[in-house]
């Protein structure tokens, strides 16, 4: 009733191919972006902007870019924590070698070194697939920690090892508190989900999925095989450097090795897995699920001790926190491979029709 | 080949026929021989420069992409002609979006030319095998070829389907002007739509010939009926 | 040159420890086509629960015989509740849902029985073989070779299990052609369940190994990724190609660690093995044993 598009009438292949065809959603997504950029930095809770609303979009980005390489274009990657992690480094290099460059800049330039390296050890996959593939990756993901660490240049030859993140400032105005830093998260991550969008749904983004779906027909195709899959590391790259600036600067404060650990590598495959392969809005969906649910499996386990009585130690919760995860996971690909995606996608589908049950 | 015409290979299961299609692709790499194509002469092909060249395919098992729609599936038929890199592709304005319209227009077309435009938004993985190869049709054409490769393009598909396609690939022929190799098993189909036959055997060519030449030629009788042994 | 050979040594030893988790995981691909990733997190789990009963005065036969049955049923656990529902998807699924698994095994065993590290004892001291030391002034850990003689054995067992029995056929052909296993009456559950057990027998003989070796602590499960270049040195589906794998694997990681690794700062072993089979696969995708790919289009 609510979510018809009867008299929605397309008349150019433009309002065809838009991203959100239908009225309801435009109005949605605008009322959404109006709440995320001018609501939330007013009336948010200052804790929860910086321990869980900023990091939450910045591994939505780091989700993105791995999207991009393993949803669309089917390169099985384990190692985007190390190119979040060359952009966090390389982005301190840059504010700390090029006097007054914009934090802007800074984070291209990181961006831009991951996907560098990004286009080095996607070389590989131009010979190999799958499994083996993902062995490559995490070969990268081994080895850049290891040189971010030992090379001393990257540290700028600290002695402590931990390297804190510069100030940051826009034309002049700081970059300081939790809101500013958010608002800064929010706009590179709109952006750059939307250049993702337009591109995946151009020719670029068709060629991934046939690389992915069917290579050898895709290069019967004229789909040059090799710059496709070095373009999608490229960018999957150039996007997971930037979450790692953004994430090293709007949100740890420091610029270390231990925090793109291969952890996090999986931590961002489990969010694309369970979000949707392949999906803008999964990476989203699923980067949400994993910032949120360990809050609220804490949450749930002191309610558990306060109702029961007993006390739950720091491990018991974490290790339970692992095996659900790891269940939810395989559930997941059980149940719906296609993820909170398609989920989403099957909830707006009888929404159209609602309040009629077919 | 000559050019416009339509021609058939064919040959009992296991001839090679599928591998020549391959090598004249660039899938596969021959052991010996030359491929000539208008002037050029290749020792063996790459599929990156058939597919400039002109020359398209479809596949006897489909290859289409399944997760993609049915429109999807034919714009990567266009990839070749797209000339915009994936900055301006990502930044949506100008060029990038003039360009993304021109080509759906000319898939629009092939589209209402295969009549298919019911299904365009359609997974092809929802499809029935007989709409799976007429988009995969629709994908070989979008490239505008100047010869066009069908394996097997009726395999699997009842009469009327068989009639349509027949009709698909006649229109081809004459509206578009492309050059036609075919594979079929179907005799019947053979003989009414091919201008020139050539049969294949354990990987050699056996008879050359117009479809009634062929009908009556001794080796094909053997190769496709087996000889009898007194 | 002793010093070299002490080297090579501890680096073909320390191959062998590789070689027998990698056994759990060829086990495995062979038969069900499946790689199980969760391979680590079995070696963990098996440790551990080894290690738990005898701290808590378990006779070791005993423990080992439970700790035997507490696997093997994991197993087959794993081959219904995760393997079957999943059995049509592409490999990928198949991989991130035995990732999944790996997070699963992991808190379970930690959940189950703490968190702290073990040490373990089976008897055999590690300390040097006396009459190398004496003779060519070599040393070479007691223990290291005990461990090599145990895998020499569980592959001998193993090669001789698939060559040679009735089994062993019916799980070479449930590895070639499911459909044709199922059309010439092998009962494809019961395989299934045979193997995954048998890799959770193997999964044991690794953990224990280990666990004497490194102790029984969370370090274990990154066993398993090492794993990863041993495979794909040897080939996916060879149990010879494990052990050669693994050695290969660890004698060039010593060796590397230490003639190389002071030159730029030490710290080699966490990348090297991964580099090398990279260079690997980029000469020869199957692995030296393994069956080559061919796709028909």
């Amino acid at each position: 009733m609510l979510y018809r598009e009867a008299g929605q009438f397309k008349s150019t292949y433009a309002q065809d191919q838009q991203i959100f065809p239908i009225l309801q959603d435009r109005v949605a997504v605008a009322a959404l972006l109006v709440v995320a950029f001018i609501v939330v930095p007013i009336v948010g809770d200052q804790y929860w902007l910086a321990a869980l609303i900023t990091p939450f979009l910045i591994l939505s980005l780091a989700a993105l870019g791995l999207n991009i390489l393993t949803g669309y274009a089917g390169q099985l990657s384990l190692g985007a924590a190390a190119f979040m992690a060359i952009g966090a480094f390389m982005t301190y290099n840059a504010v700390l070698r090029i006097p007054g460059i914009p934090i802007l800049a800074a984070f291209a330039i990181g961006g831009l070194c991951a996907a560098a390296v990004g286009i080095v050890f996607g070389l590989p996959s131009l010979r190999i697939k799958g499994l083996y593939l993902a062995v490559a990756t995490l070969a990268c993901q081994f080895f850049v920690l290891w040189a971010l660490n030992r090379v001393g240049w990257f540290s700028n030859y600290s002695s402590s090892g931990v390297i804190t993140a510069q100030q940051m400032s826009i034309l002049g105005y700081p970059i300081a508190t939790p809101a500013a830093k958010y608002l800064l998260t929010l706009s590179v991550v709109a952006v750059l989900a939307l250049a993702a969008k337009n591109l995946m749904r151009s020719a670029t983004g068709r060629a991934f999925m046939a690389v992915r779906d069917m290579d050898v027909a895709a290069s019967v195709i004229g789909i040059p095989m090799m710059k496709t899959k070095l373009l999608a590391f490229a960018i999957s790259s150039f996007y997971c450097g930037v979450a790692g600036a953004l994430y090293a600067y709007c949100y740890l404060g420091t610029v270390e090795p231990e925090a793109f650990t291969l952890d996090l590598s999986f931590r961002v495959l489990f969010m694309i897995i369970i979000g949707g392969v392949g999906s803008i809005l999964g990476s989203f969906l699923g980067a949400a699920f994993i910032t949120l649910f360990p809050i609220l499996l804490s949450v749930g386990s002191k309610w558990i001790e306060t109702l029961l009585g007993i006390e739950m130690s720091h491990a018991v919760v974490s290790n339970t926190e692992a095996i659900i995860f790891g269940s939810l996971i395989i559930l997941f690909l059980i149940v719906e491979p296609l993820g909170l995606a398609r989920m989403w996608q099957v909830v707006k589908e009888k929404l159209r029709l609602w309040p009629f049950p077919h | 080949m000559r050019s416009h015409e339509v021609r058939a290979i064919i040959g009992p299961n296991g001839a090679g026929k599928s591998s020549m299609l391959n090598v004249l692709n660039g899938v596969y790499r021959p052991q010996k021989g030359r491929i000539r194509f208008r002037d050029r002469e290749f020792r063996n092909m790459v599929p990156h420069e058939a597919a400039s060249m002109g020359i398209a395919r479809t596949f006897q098992n489909i290859a289409l992409f399944k997760g993609m729609t049915v429109l999807d599936n034919v714009m990567t038929g266009r990839n070749l002609k797209m000339r915009c890199s994936f900055v301006e592709q990502a930044l949506w304005i100008g060029r990038a979006r003039r360009e993304e319209m021109v080509h759906r227009r000319a898939v629009e077309e092939i589209i209402d030319f295969l009549e298919i435009q019911h299904i365009r938004k359609t997974p092809v993985g929802r499809l029935p095998y007989g709409l799976q190869k007429r988009v995969e049709l629709a994908r070989a054409l979008a490239a505008e070829p100047t010869l066009l490769l069908l394996d097997e393009p009726m395999a699997g598909m009842n009469l009327e389907e068989k009639q349509d396609m027949c009709r698909f690939i006649l229109d081809v022929n004459d509206h578009y002007g492309t050059t036609l190799v075919l594979i079929e098993h179907d005799m019947g189909v053979v003989m009414d739509i091919s201008q020139r036959v050539v049969v294949l055997d354990y990987g050699r060519k056996i008879a050359d010939g117009t479809p009634e030449e062929i009908r009556g030629d001794e080796k094909v009788i053997a190769a496709y009926l087996g000889v009898a042994h007194a | 040159m002793t010093f070299f050979i002490e080297v090579l040594a501890g680096g073909l030893l320390a191959g062998v420890m590789y070689s027998l988790v990698a056994l759990g995981f060829v086990l495995i691909y062979k038969a069900s086509g499946v790689f199980n990733f969760a391979q680590g997190s079995m070696v963990f789990f098996a440790a551990l629960t080894f290690v738990s009963l005898t701290e808590r005065g378990w006779n070791v036969w005993l423990a080992l015989a439970v700790t035997l049955i507490a696997m093997i049923i994991v197993g087959v656990a794993i081959e219904r509740v995760v393997l079957r529902p999943l059995v049509n998807q592409p490999p990928i699924t198949l991989l991130m849902a035995t990732i999944g698994l790996t997070f699963v095994l992991e808190g379970l065993s930690q959940l189950m029985w703490g968190s702290q590290p073990h040490g373990l004892e089976l008897g055999i001291p590690d300390v040097p073989m006396e009459w190398l030391a004496e003779k060519w002034n070599i040393n070479i850990s007691q223990f290291d070779l005990f461990a090599a003689a145990v895998a020499g054995v569980l592959v001998a067992v193993l090669a001789l299990l698939f060559q040679k029995t009735r089994i062993g056929r019916a799980l070479r052909a449930v590895a070639d052609d499911h459909q044709a296993a199922l059309a010439v009456g092998i009962p494809l559950q019961h395989i299934w369940a045979i193997v995954w057990a048998t890799a959770g027998f193997v999964a044991l003989v690794a953990g224990v190994m280990w666990g004497v070796r490194n102790g029984v602590q969370y370090a274990l499960t990154f066993v398993a990724l090492k794993a990863l270049p041993v495979l794909i040195l040897g080939g996916f589906e060879s149990i010879l190609g494990a052990i050669v794998g693994g050695l290969i694997i660890g004698a060039t990681e010593k060796l590397a660690e230490v003639y190389v690794g002071p030159m730029v700062g030490g710290g080699i072993e966490s990348w090297f093995a991964y580099v090398v089979a990279l260079l690997f696969l980029l000469v020869r995708p199957e692995g030296l044993f393994g069956e080559k790919h061919i796709d028909r289009v």
